[in-house]
């Protein structure tokens, strides 16, 4: 039986990383993630799991202590936010060549500067090549279920990469909303033992991890983890399956809400997408044909699947919560962009900023996007790309 | 599976690669030739050597070898020509020549 609850993002994430009980964590507070190691070590505290939770004296630490416990054979994790993943650059890098299976609890919040506590998805953006699985919720239930799913992915023999859950700083780590939380043993079955074939402490067989590698070795070397992230695609898609199993809740690359027939698409990322949602079913009651393409996975980036579920729209409005400060737009609008290019798409197709260091998206602005798109298509109104929405001036 | 490294050569297709380089064995750095970055190279002066064998564990590449109790040669395929155990002897048996 299902249990239902009321959680923050945090809590759910923490509730998650306690049913799965990992080996250790090391991590280091930073807003708004720092609940997620206060509450991990409350269950510690109080016996509830036994993970060996390691307080260090920085990020770069947290990352690079779980990279020693993840190739000494443990099931690592840790947890940030925006400075803190700034802080842990190097080690992003690390983990993913030396091909770790590591679990990231990321809470998404604006990097400096201007210093900024709130959410905008400019950390994990930035690490967008790092060569890391990153999976987004739109709220705490998404938060949860895609950290469940996360080992499964991570530990995979096709894959073994590290996986990033991100979730929206504050606006789903911190605000409580209902959740369907599944038992313990029904967690613990789906994400199994952890059994890696190769490990430091295994006295059977001596290795060694992350050697130098010369030119003659360095591209062959990223050629094997750019295949193991495209073989992600199908374990993603495989375990997500298995997990509405256990969950009769359904995942894939992205969500398509009321997207089938609709002349005109939103493409966005996060909590923001719940208020697009409202915007569509409104202007739908108004005859209004309007649809959503929420990413989920955005590493690996399903290209093909994107072009495919936008290709009989008329116009598409991408929704970057980060800005590549480029002159050209944000990291999604260039990404979707080129998809819809590469599949000789034709519909028009426009860029916008939104949300930056926590900025309220309302009801209204996905409103106004889908009628700029309208008035493009229809009247020939240019809205100019590269927009900023609810900016004043 | 553990790959056998020795198999892995600068001809390898990327798909024989080991995941992550991950290199399967122990003591495997004896193959790499570090010897040959050195720009200078320690020389051994037996006459001054007393045996007190003080280079020896301050070498950072184990290329000073001690057998039955005594320093042997330098190790020149492994020395980097740091020249830390010509500092620490006591005795000035270790000089540095510039030069491989």
């Amino acid at each position: 039986m299902a249990i239902r609850e009321r959680l923050s993002g945090n809590e759910a994430v923490s509730y998650a990383i306690k049913q799965i009980n990992p080996d250790v964590m090391p991590a280091f507070p930073i807003t708004p993630s720092t609940e997620i190691p206060q509450y991990v070590s409350t269950y510690i505290a109080n016996g509830e799991c036994d993970t060996e939770f390691i307080p260090v004296e920085s990020e770069h630490s947290s990352m690079s202590a779980t990279i020693g416990a993840s190739a000494a054979g443990a099931r690592a994790l840790t947890a940030t936010s925006s400075c803190g993943m700034a802080l842990m650059w190097e080690e992003l890098y690390v983990a993913a060549s030396n091909r770790l299976p590591i679990v990231l609890a990321l809470v998404n919040r604006a990097l400096s500067g201007p210093i900024n506590i709130n959410c905008d998805h400019s950390d994990s953006m930035g690490a967008r090549d790092s060569g890391w699985i990153q999976i987004y919720a739109e709220n705490n239930q998404e938060a949860y279920d895609n950290f469940v799913q996360a080992y499964r992915i991570a530990e995979h023999k096709n894959v073994h990469l590290p996986v990033m859950i991100c979730q929206d700083g504050f606006i789903t780590s911190h605000a409580v909303e209902n959740i369907e939380l599944l038992e313990d043993d029904v967690v613990k079955n789906f994400v199994g033992e952890y059994e890696p074939e190769n490990f430091l402490l295994n006295t059977e067989t001596p290795m060694a991890v992350g050697p130098y590698a010369v030119s003659n070795y360095y591209m062959e070397s990223k050629k094997a983890q750019s295949e193991a992230m495209n073989n992600a695609k199908q374990v993603i898609l495989d375990v997500a399956k298995e997990f509405a199993g256990i969950s009769g809740r359904e995942y894939g690359f992205f969500e398509e809400y009321r997207l089938e027939d609709a002349d005109y698409a939103i493409v966005m990322i996060g909590s923001a997408a719940g208020t697009t949602k409202d915007a569509i079913d409104k202007m739908r009651e108004e005859g209004k044909k309007v649809g959503l393409l929420k990413i989920r996975v955005f590493r690996p980036f399903p290209e093909k699947e994107i072009a495919e579920a936008l290709k009989n729209t008329k116009a598409v409005a991408i929704l970057d919560r980060a800005d590549s400060l480029n002159g050209h737009g944000g990291p999604l609008g260039s990404e979707v962009t080129a998809a819809l290019f590469n599949a000789k798409c034709t519909m028009d197709v426009r860029n916008y900023i939104y949300g930056l260091g926590g900025r309220d998206f309302r009801v209204e602005d996905a409103e106004e996007v889908f009628t700029e798109l309208e008035e493009l298509v229809t009247n020939g109104k240019e809205v100019g790309n590269y927009k900023y929405i609810g900016l004043r001036g | 599976m553990a790959t056998d490294i020795s198999k892995i050569t600068e001809k390898s297709p990327w798909q024989d690669l080991t995941e992550g380089n991950h290199v399967y064995a122990g003591g495997t750095s004896v193959y790499f030739n570090t010897g040959e970055w050195r720009a200078y190279t320690p020389i051994f002066n037996k006459d001054k050597c007393t045996q007190c064998l003080l280079c020896a564990p301050c070498c950072p590449d184990s290329s000073i070898p001690v057998k039955n109790g005594e320093r042997d040669e330098f190790d020149l395929d492994h020395c980097k020509g740091c020249g830390i155990c010509a500092k620490v002897c006591p005795f000035d048996a270790i000089t540095m020549k510039e030069g491989k």
